[in-house]
């Protein structure tokens, strides 16, 4: 019998080498005459030991990592292929303590199965959540949704049931899903994964919305920085519509739901939900003015649903579950759980799905094993380039969307990113302001004008130019931006900024002491 | 780079495959950079005709997006993460080696056409920071040295990865 070995063909663990370490496996296998079967799986998520080769042995998946091409002539002569001990082994992988402690919903088959093959969908689980809301009615299907609680996973939080029931009671001849992939926040990574690793399960989750709401036509927008994830996807809806679970008879239900991929060109505001519209019309992706609500005009002026693919995403397990199940997770007004995602200086990364209520402390320091540096951890932005740098004074706030906007900070998208005590917060202000100047659609003036000159006031401050009197513009400019801009770009560029002053001001040069 | 100029039959029958679809801009000036690395002049009267736009606009949509270029590149495309993530770990000291190594600034082509070098906000990979992708390959924790071996590879290839 042949040895079943899985090696990541996610594009985290192909930019360190996965694909040569599955050409020297099947090079050596093949000169040492052993018969392996390599299947290409996605990533587990624990980045520090990717290349992750996985063997299955009678007692399981054995993880090896990281593996290198040069470890592989190693490995097979220690017998790995039978899940033999070597100073790789990591042992059984569900038993890795990183994967272990996690509550992985979203993230259930991530990893286990070969993304592109509907068998293995199937076979865990797949499509079990589409074919519980074909037999229900498109009302009750978004009644579940409403009643799991779950809330808009692309850092917004808005309720998704509510959402769906916007669009479903606005009659249209034409309605659309729009799948938000556009993730463009630094320290994200987790709707890649999922792309990558999981694609059916995303096209599962938005048929679902389209049979939910009447929507007949389905739209990912992609980010071109991922075209690794666009091609995945495009194969498996050209697999899926061959199998029937798209296309004009949705499983032979009789209703239609057509899908398809398309890339952006590189433009952070496109993950603002009506920028990216926008784009997918064929324009320059510039904010619209709300309302309308895309719910009601959205892609091309009609009812639209558009969720981000961690939303889409956890929809089938809520169908198959039933929407108590996922309500279980979480604690407060934030039920279910989050894929968050460890970057930046830490020597764990990866992928931790928990419930809301888990705080930065458990996952900097029991997941994430500390700073990569071996320094102190100072912060950590979390939700994206817009989020706020949360000091460790704050690591034991619990998760969750209103505790976290009650210490003025995000939870986003689940976007952690590390940092040790040699970061210097003046230049991460001033970065936070510069990435709003590249980034701004200039549609309104708050965002476009105000972060060019958050730049030059944020260097004069740095300088020792009149500093309380730029503090105080600086402080005016933010409040400006805060409340005058038209989306959360321009709108929420000051929270890394504010944050980083008020936890950090030595960093500009203002003496604590003497402040105080 | 080898790729001659785009004929316009060719420009027009790229243009020809996409014309229908809602939205058709982006798809088209897609392809048209996967063809040739970069949007030519040309192009923009003829998508602008074909989709019933104006020049401005189709020009406005080019130049609005990062990802498309009107000059052609050199054989290959670098770009160097510049988000936090990668600015944790050493981003900052990568971009100036590159720089450095290259002999160029960030937008321009190293000297024997081998190297345009670009920054870019996020490549998705932040647990394997700091990242560079090269044409359509992503790598992960990149360090001075690994970054001369890939250019020094770069450098004796012909580049035909930049279309791929």
């Amino acid at each position: 019998m042949s040895a079943r070995i899985y090696v990541p063909i996610d594009s985290g663990a192909l930019s360190l080498g996965a694909e040569q370490v599955a050409r020297a496996i099947r090079r050596e296998a093949e000169a040492r005459g052993i018969a392996v079967d390599i299947v290409r799986n996605g990533s587990r998520g624990l980045f520090w030991l990717e290349t992750l080769v996985e063997v299955v042995t009678p007692q399981g998946r054995v993880a090896y990592g990281p593996v290198q091409p040069e470890d592989v002539p190693g490995l097979f002569d220690a017998g790995f292929h039978h899940g033999a001990a070597h100073p790789l082994c990591h042992g059984p992988t569900a038993q890795i303590p990183f994967l272990a402690r996690q509550e992985r919903l979203t993230f259930a088959r991530v990893g286990l199965t070969d993304p592109l093959s509907l068998d293995d969908y199937l076979a865990h689980g797949g499509f079990e959540g589409l074919k519980r809301a074909i037999a229900l009615a498109p009302a009750d299907v978004v009644q579940a949704v409403t009643d799991s609680g779950l809330r808009g996973r692309g850092g917004a939080a808005f309720p998704t049931g509510i959402k769906w029931k916007t669009v479903l009671d606005t009659p249209a001849a034409q309605k659309y899903i729009a799948c938000n992939a556009d993730e463009g926040d630094s320290g994200t990574f987790s709707d890649r994964m999922l792309m990558e690793g999981d694609p059916y399960c995303l096209i599962e989750g938005m048929t679902i919305a389209g049979l939910a709401v009447g929507a007949t036509q389905g739209y990912i927008y992609v980010r071109s920085e991922y075209p690794h994830a666009f091609r995945t996807l495009q194969a498996a809806i050209g697999r899926a519509r061959a199998a029937g679970w798209l296309g004009a008879s949705v499983a032979g239900c009789g209703r239609a739901f057509e899908l398809e991929v398309r890339m952006g060109a590189g433009a952070y505001i496109c993950g603002e939900e009506t920028a990216m519209l926008e784009s997918l019309e064929g324009k320059r992706g510039v904010v619209r003015a709300k309302p309308p609500l895309p719910a009601i005009a959205g892609l091309f002026g009609q009812p639209t649903v558009i969720n981000n693919v961690m939303s889409l995403a956890a929809v089938p397990l809520i169908l198959a579950r039933g929407a108590a199940f996922y309500r279980d997770y979480g604690l407060g007004r934030s039920r279910g759980t989050l894929p968050f995602q460890l970057a930046g200086n830490l020597r764990h990364t990866g992928l931790v799905e928990k419930a809301f209520g888990v705080t930065l402390r458990e996952l900097l320091e029991d997941f994430g094993g500390g700073s990569a540096s071996g320094r102190p951890l100072r912060t950590a932005q979390v939700g994206g380039p817009l989020g706020a740098y949360v000091p460790a004074t704050q690591f034991d706030v619990p998760l969750d969307y209103e505790q976290y906007a009650a210490i003025g900070a995000m939870v986003g998208h689940g976007g952690i990113v590390a940092f040790d005590d040699t970061v210097d917060m003046a230049k991460m202000a001033r970065h936070a302001m510069a990435f709003c100047v590249a980034e701004s659609c200039g549609k309104c003036t708050p965002c476009r004008i105000g972060s060019v000159r958050g730049v030059e006031v944020i260097d004069r401050i740095i300088a020792g130019e009149e500093r309380g009197r730029n503090l105080a513009l600086l402080d005016s400019l933010c409040d400006t931006m805060l409340a005058g801009s038209l989306c959360a770009m321009g709108g929420m560029t000051p929270y890394p900024v504010q944050s980083a002053l008020k936890h950090f001001p030595q960093d500009f040069g203002i003496d604590t002491a003497a402040a105080a | 780079m080898t790729t001659p100029l785009p004929k316009t039959a060719e420009l027009d029958a790229l243009i020809q495959a996409h014309r229908t679809l809602p939205g058709a801009t982006l798809p088209i000036l897609h392809a048209i950079q996967d063809a040739w690395g970069y949007i030519p002049d040309e192009a923009l009267p003829r998508i602008a005709t074909a989709l019933n736009l104006s020049r401005a606009e189709v020009q406005g949509v080019v130049s609005f997006y990062h990802h498309f270029r009107r000059t052609r590149p050199g054989r290959h495309v670098v770009q160097v993460c510049r988000a936090e993530s990668c600015l944790a770990m050493g981003a900052d000291a990568l971009e100036a080696h590159a720089r450095a190594t290259l002999g160029i600034d960030v937008h321009q082509t190293s000297a024997d056409g081998a190297v345009t070098l670009e920054p870019v906000y996020c490549l998705g990979n932040c647990a394997c920071s700091p990242s560079i992708r090269v044409d359509d390959d992503i790598h992960g924790r990149m360090s001075p040295r690994r970054f001369d071996a890939l250019v020094a590879e770069l450098r004796a290839t012909s580049g035909e990865g930049v279309t791929a």
